[in-house]
């Protein structure tokens, strides 16, 4: 038997991923709809902050949903109440959503027929941030009950994130959040990071937020038109 | 834990190569960036896994550890970061988003035997003459199994 020789083939392993997540963007941009994902550890708020978002934008725009779950339907369901066009995919024992599974939900829906998309990840601070999905802005959230160091514990996430959330700000007195420790430990790792905090509870703050989605949709409305 | 599905990847990209050019991997070299999200000992346990029943079995995953490098505006200089939880300059100390390694997950090359002109099924061949030296160490009665 010869000897073994080493040659050199560079492969990407997720190139798959980003080859589904880059047309996804395309399509995206085509279609005209603004595509934001959601990024948290579960129990953070992601399901309600997501609910209170739906409801609050679909007076002046149409909104759709993708969510992504383990097993259940739960949150599906209890998005369902917004009224907004609210799909589920069940992964299984898959910890993420990847692109080819993104691409698969949006199968029967017209994307021309929508202004915002929104795509709420398994709830998983870990996995999701190697996964493209094509979107054009990612939220990480973050509850105040969950402690000022979950960036430094998650950086790559938080890294890989454009916008962090603040969510649950009703309870930051009651549990001592740290705000000022909690910015600092974002700007470390993702330096310039814009940071909202805000309550889906008592909608306090949210105002804001969603001025800066609606900014940001037109923005990049401008540019592709221009383009 | 999404490394099994990374070792799947890994595999496939890898047996893709190995039959283009019709040889055996005894190894594949993986560059894996220390912020790609994936954790090295989930994946290096994963791989086995992976390869089970593919002409992969038996082979090992060689990974090489890539530090995340900024550059930095002020320095006009690439820098490795010392740490993933600070996105600054090591030298001058100025924040920095602009990343230039780091994300990788790259197949980046195989150790390869050509492919015997034998007549017993290539595949087989190969993996089992590879394999014969961890199997004897740690696991004389798999030999039997997969002979």
């Amino acid at each position: 038997m010869s000897e073994p020789r080493l040659v050199e083939v560079r492969r990407n392993v997720l190139k798959q991923n980003d080859v589904i997540a880059r047309g996804l963007r395309e399509r995206f941009r085509e279609a005209g709809v603004f595509v934001v994902s959601l990024v948290s550890s579960p129990g953070s708020g992601k399901t309600m902050f997501l609910e209170r978002t739906l409801t609050e934008l679909q007076p002046r725009y149409r909104v759709a949903a993708l969510v992504g779950d383990l097993a259940t339907e739960n949150d599906a369901l209890r998005l369902a109440r917004s009224k907004a066009p609210v799909k589920q995919i069940t992964t299984g024992t898959l910890c993420h959503l990847e692109a080819s599974m993104v691409e698969n939900a949006l199968q029967e829906w017209e994307l021309q027929q929508m202004d915002f998309l929104f795509i709420e990840n398994v709830g998983n601070l870990v996995c999701p941030s190697s996964y493209d999905l094509g979107e054009n802005l990612r939220l990480v959230l973050m509850s105040v009950t969950e402690g000022e160091d979950k960036p430094l514990k998650y950086p790559t996430i938080f890294n890989t994130a454009d916008v962090a959330v603040i969510t649950k700000n009703e309870l930051a007195q009651a549990v001592e959040f740290d705000w000022q420790a909690a910015r600092q430990n974002i700007e470390s790792v993702r330096p310039g990071m814009k940071i909202f905090r805000l309550s889906a509870k008592t909608g306090a703050g949210m105002e804001e937020y969603l001025t800066f989605l609606i900014q940001q949709r037109d923005e990049q409305r401008a540019a592709a038109l221009g383009a | 834990m999404h490394e099994l599905s990374i070792a799947m990847g890994i595999v496939d990209a890898a047996l893709e190569e190995a039959r283009r050019r019709e040889v055996q991997v005894s190894a594949v070299h993986l560059r894996l960036g220390v912020f790609s999200g994936v954790v090295k000992d989930a994946l290096l346990f994963s791989y086995e896994a992976a390869c089970q029943d593919t002409a992969l079995q038996g082979s090992r995953l060689i990974v090489e550890d890539l530090p995340v490098v900024v550059f930095c505006a002020e320095c006009q200089a690439q820098r490795a970061l010392d740490s993933i939880q600070q996105f600054a300059c090591p030298v001058c100390g100025t924040p920095t988003m602009d990343i230039r390694q780091g994300r990788e997950i790259e197949v980046f090359a195989l150790e390869v035997v050509d492919q015997q002109e034998s007549s017993s099924p290539s595949d087989q061949t190969g993996s089992r003459q590879q394999s014969t030296q961890s199997l004897d160490a740690s696991n004389p009665s798999k030999q039997e199994v997969e002979l």
